[in-house]
Formats: C-alpha cells, sequence, structure tokens
C-alpha cells in the first residue's frame, strides 16, 4: 500500500509532516552529522534575535521527571551573522527552513521581518513570541492579547512568507491569543512553546536552573500539547496549527494530527535520540498502512470528539 | 609555551546499539564495557560518549568520558560514579543486555609535540579518561606521570590499577591524607613538573580543580588541556545546555562544552566567569568566530 505523506500546512505544502522545534535543532548542522536533515518536513531553526546574545548562566538544564527544564536565554548569533553562515548552508542543502525570531520589543520583531524581508529560500517565519527565559515575564508577549498582536503584526506586515505565531500554554485561553495571532495576519500556530517551571536541589537547598525557572518540555507535558491543539482546533477551524510538546512516537505523531495539528515538531526527543525526527519520519508510512490510512490527511482530526467541558 | 598538535582529526559521532560486555566495580566507581566496534574504533583520548538509559521516567542520554576503547576488539569503557537513577540503572546492567551508544563526542585531548614530558591530573573519576590518554602517550620515550587526587582513599580510582598501567608514574593525593599524600593535586604538581621536566598539562576532574591547575601552568607558562564537565542534554551542540566560558577573538563567549570541547585550553576557559551571565558581545563589527 503506498501512502501519501505530504502535509498541506495552510499555503505550504511539505513532504511530510514531520518539523523540527525550535531550540532543539540548532540550525541543523550538528544534526545532519546523523542523517540528511533535508529529508524533514521543514527545519525550525533556533531562535534568532537582533543582536547576538549570549544566554543565561550555568546550570541551563535539569531533568524532571519525563521531562527536562531549560534556561538558555536564547543564546545565538544575531540575525546578521546567522543570515550570513547558516542560512547559506541550509540553502545549499536544499532544506525547508522556517526561521524562528525572538524580540525583546516589538520594535525588534520588525526589524527581525525587514531583515528577513528580502531573503529568498525561506519557506515561512516563526515569531517566537513565547520565550519563558527572559529577564522580564512582562516581555512574554503571547501572554496578553494586546502584545501578541504588537509584536505580531509587525512581522505579518512585513514578511513576504507565512508567519506562524509560537504561542505559550502558560495563559487562562490559548484560543483567545490564537485568535488574536490570525487576525494579526499570522497563516498559523506553533503550539505549545516550554511551560514556565522550577525545580529545587533539596540537598543544597538551591534551584536546579542558574536562572531559578525555566521551560519545561518532554513527554511530561504532551496531554496539555494535545489539549492546547485541540482546543485551537475547534475554536479556529481552518487556523494551521504546528503541534508540539513530547512528541517522541509515532503514534504521538499521530495523535497530535488527530487533534487537529498540520505538522508536528519534534523537539526534546532529539536530545535524547538525535535520530529522533528522521526515524518518525521513516515509521509513519508503516504505522499508516498498518492502521488503513493512506494519506497523512486522513489522519487530521478525531472522532466525534465531545466538545471541551471548559474552554 | 610548546604548541601543540592534533595529528588526528576526529571523525564524525554515530548513534549505534552496542552491547554490555562487564559492568565491574572500579574502587568506589563503576566501569561499564560495551561492545560497539564501529564507535570503538573511532575514539581518541578526551572524547565522551552519551549512553541511552531507560531508568523510570527518565528521558535524557547520560554523557560520559571515554574511560578506553579497543579499536580490534570493540569494546568502549566508561567509568561513572552513581549518582542518580540513570547511572544506578547503568551499573545494575548484566553482560549481553543491548545499550544505546552515541559517540565518539567532542574534540580529543591533542596531542603534546614529540619527545616531550607530561604530567595527567585526575579528580576522582576523572582520573579515567587520563588513563585512556596516558596509555596512548606511553611510547617509552616521553615521561608520563600521572596525579590522582580525591577527598579521601575510598574516592579514587582504583590506583592499584592506575599504578599497574603506568609503573612508577602514579602520585597519589588524598585530602583527609588517607592514602597517599596529604593535600591536593595542585600540592604535589611543582614538584612532578620539576622532576619530569613536562612540557604540558592534562587534566579531567571538578571545576575547582581544573581551575587550580589552569593556574599553576600559567604561572610556569605550561600549556594544558582540561576536559570539562556542564549538565548536558544532548551531547551533540544543539541544546546550549553545556556552556563554558571561553576566551576567543571576541572576547569571553559561552562555548558549548560538547562540541566546543570538552578539550579547552586551560588558558582559554575564564574561570572567575563559571556560573556567571556574560555581557552581550559588541555589537557592530562582528567577526567570525567559528573556525
Amino acid at each position: 500500500v503506498s501512502v501519501d505523506l505530504s502535509a498541506e500546512l495552510g499555503p505550504l505544502r511539505l513532504a511530510n509532516p514531520v518539523v523540527t522545534a525550535s531550540g532543539c535543532f540548532g540550525s541543523g548542522r550538528e544534526i545532519d552529522r546523523f542523517f540528511d536533515i533535508s529529508r524533514l518536513g521543514a527545519v525550525v531553526v533556533k531562535s534568532v534575535t537582533v543582536e547576538p546574545r549570549e544566554g543565561l548562566p550555568t546550570p541551563r538544564m535539569a531533568e524532571t521527571a519525563n521531562g527536562m527544564l531549560n534556561a538558555i536565554g536564547l543564546q545565538n548569533p544575531g540575525i546578521d551573522r546567522w543570515l550570513a553562515t547558516e542560512l547559506p548552508w541550509l540553502r545549499e542543502r536544499g532544506v525547508p527552513v522556517i526561521v524562528s525570531i525572538a524580540g525583546k520589543t516589538v520594535d525588534d520583531y520588525r526589524r527581525l521581518a525587514e531583515r528577513l524581508r528580502d531573503e529568498p529560500g525561506l519557506l515561512a517565519i516563526e515569531a517566537n513570541i513565547s520565550c519563558p527565559n527572559v529577564e522580564d515575564r512582562n516581555i512574554v508577549f503571547a501572554c496578553r492579547e494586546r502584545s501578541t498582536h504588537d509584536a505580531l503584526s509587525q512581522v505579518t506586515a512585513l514578511s513576504r512568507v507565512p508567519v506562524f505565531a509560537k504561542l505559550t500554554p502558560d495563559v487562562t485561553d490559548i484560543t483567545a491569543i490564537a485568535r488574536v495571532a490570525r487576525d494579526a495576519g499570522a497563516a498559523g500556530v506553533s503550539v505549545i512553546n516550554t511551560l514556565l517551571g522550577m525545580a529545587i536541589d533539596v540537598r543544597t537547598r538551591r534551584p536546579k536552573l542558574a536562572a531559578v525557572t525555566g521551560g519545561l518540555s518532554g513527554p511530561a507535558i504532551k496531554p496539555v500539547a494535545v489539549r492546547a491543539v485541540h482546543q485551537i482546533a475547534r475554536a479556529l477551524p481552518g487556523l494551521p496549527i504546528i503541534g508540539m510538546g513530547g512528541v517522541r512516537s509515532v503514534e504521538d505523531v499521530v495523535e497530535f494530527l488527530m487533534a487537529g495539528a498540520s505538522a508536528v515538531a519534534v523537539g526534546t526527543a532529539t536530545f535524547a535520540n538525535p535520530l529522533a525526527a528522521i526515524e518518525l519520519v521513516e515509521g509513519l508510512p508503516g504505522w499508516m498502512a498498518d492502521h488503513g490510512y493512506t494519506s497523512v490527511a486522513e489522519l487530521r482530526g478525531a472522532r466525534s470528539l465531545p466538545a471541551p467541558a471548559v474552554r | 609555551v610548546t604548541p601543540a598538535t592534533s595529528p588526528e582529526a576526529p571523525r564524525e559521532p554515530l548513534r549505534v546499539d552496542g552491547e554490555v560486555r562487564s559492568v565491574r566495580r572500579r574502587g568506589p566507581y563503576v566501569a561499564l564495557t560495551l561492545q560497539a566496534p564501529a564507535v570503538a574504533e573511532r575514539c581518541l583520548p578526551g572524547q565522551f560518549v552519551s549512553v541511552g538509559v531507560a531508568a523510570v521516567a527518565t528521558l535524557l542520554r547520560r554523557p560520559f568520558s571515554i574511560a578506553a576503547a579497543e579499536p580490534a576488539g570493540g569494546g568502549v569503557e566508561v567509568v561513572f560514579d552513581v549518582v542518580g537513577p540513570g547511572t544506578a540503572w547503568l551499573a545494575e546492567r548484566r553482560p549481553g543486555e543491548p545499550l544505546d551508544l552515541v559517540g565518539p563526542l567532542g574534540r580529543p585531548f591533542p596531542a603534546p609535540p614529540a619527545g616531550v614530558g607530561c604530567v595527567l591530573v585526575g579528580g576522582g573519576y576523572g582520573a579515567a579518561p587520563l588513563l585512556y590518554l596516558a596509555r596512548a602517550l606511553a611510547d617509552g620515550r616521553r615521561p608520563v606521570a600521572l596525579v590522582m587526587g580525591a577527598a579521601s582513599a575510598a574516592r579514587l580510582l582504583d590506583p592499584d590499577a592506575a599504578e599497574r598501567a603506568l609503573p612508577g608514574g602514579v602520585v597519589l593525593t588524598t585530602e583527609d591524607g588517607s592514602r597517599g599524600r596529604s593535600g591536593r593535586v595542585t600540592d604535589v604538581l611543582d614538584a612532578l613538573l620539576d622532576d619530569t621536566e613536562a612540557g604540558v598539562l592534562y587534566a579531567c576532574g571538578p571545576m575547582a580543580m581544573l581551575a587550580a591547575v589552569a593556574r599553576r601552568a600559567h604561572t610556569r607558562a605550561l600549556r594544558c588541556h582540561v576536559a570539562v564537565e556542564e549538565a548536558m542534554a544532548c551531547g551533540v551542540g544543539v541544546c546550549m545546555t553545556c556552556v563554558v566560558p571561553v576566551r576567543g577573538p571576541e572576547g569571553v563567549r559561552n562555548r558549548r562544552a560538547c562540541v566546543d570541547g570538552p578539550v579547552f585550553d586551560g588558558a582559554d576557559v575564564a574561570w572567575d566567569a563559571l556560573g556567571t551571565a556574560l555581557s552581550a558581545p559588541p555589537t557592530g563589527a562582528l567577526r567570525e568566530l567559528r573556525p
């Protein structure tokens, strides 16, 4: 049985629905040592900022039950150097690239969108408006409708490629933020970013992260992510969703598609296995054939889902 | 300062299904040998491997310095301390069981110039990769000495085995004086460097020890290569958790221990900046950082 793995992500058509989660794949070079990364549906690169950033002090990582906390603080070479060193390599390798951008201010998003405007070979922009590891929680744009609109509209006004808004689950109603993102011109949303978390070493009585708090990722957060995707898919039918959060197995990919995602991102699983993303691309057709599916489109949405009790 | 050369370029890492050959006590630590021929033939001293663990509720691989590799026999050995559920799970493995391995990872210790004497300094189980290096360096034409230090005799990594591997070349220190010289590794370093006329120092162990050894090397204008340890999620260069502040052409920058290290020039590590926030790099005139 031949299986059609291609995925419609709004205006984009991907070779398969498996993409990488920003911040878990660098810009691809390191993982390309293990497999040909151009075989993925898309590579969403680590967030790039206007200026280079050195990030937060160490320790930056703590493993937790079925998950991990990280507080990197957006360490990256800055947009100028990223465009000079990373994008040409990705283009040359024929990798479908979604560039993730992050800003401290609304104006940062404008400047980043402007810098990317005339760059050929980009599939889309992901506006990371939800990084939890910033000096000031007040600048997590995606925590508020107003700031979501202000940051995103800068990008959508300038971009020639589709813009996806990366949202945080740390809000009362993620569908309200998703609606604002759509109305600000976003082609779709990427859900979810990490949840803000914390762990304390009880022997030393110190927080396990130098930054005290950090983003929780891994299988521990998957039910939260599936819920968020499902809520947005029901509230805003037709808005393309890149679903992510704890994806590790082919069944996880299928679950996110059934929740309403059009593409599924692999994040922390790559830390545990550098081949995680490509193993899902390779494993998906067999699972689909075994279960009587011939296309990714058939996997989208779940059967007879009752309306969520609480919205 | 004697220039160091690296005759062998590290090869790309692999992910393989290894097999447990043995799990043995080595003093207070555990030595795990895996059968993984494709990885074994690529290993160089100073590099590390990461091992998949299946302990309850764990997620991440465990990175370990390579303690030995047999290109002919196909074995890769690591030595670790049981500190949590992952290492406890690994210590319970039995011969013949499968184990997921990624490696070799990171940059190896640069080779010293021909004929130049070397002093190797290992703290606790940090002595394991230095024994691997010692075996590679001991060609009979250069003096090689190994200092093994720990808080007490009970925390030393199998000193008798070290003495067998490097006869007459091992110096032990314990902070409580329960074995070898009383004190820290740096207390014996000057005399040893005088005796051996060593040109290069190599060290692996706790960060405070590495900083002290690097300072001593600096005072004596000796080259010093340190293998650092930092909390690491991926081990392959993408998670950005294992960074160390290192001086370069653009000042002190956070470099990844997993791909830019774990071996750094001791003179380049900004020891005082460990665990602190670095100021943002200068804007404007950006130069190429990557080699």
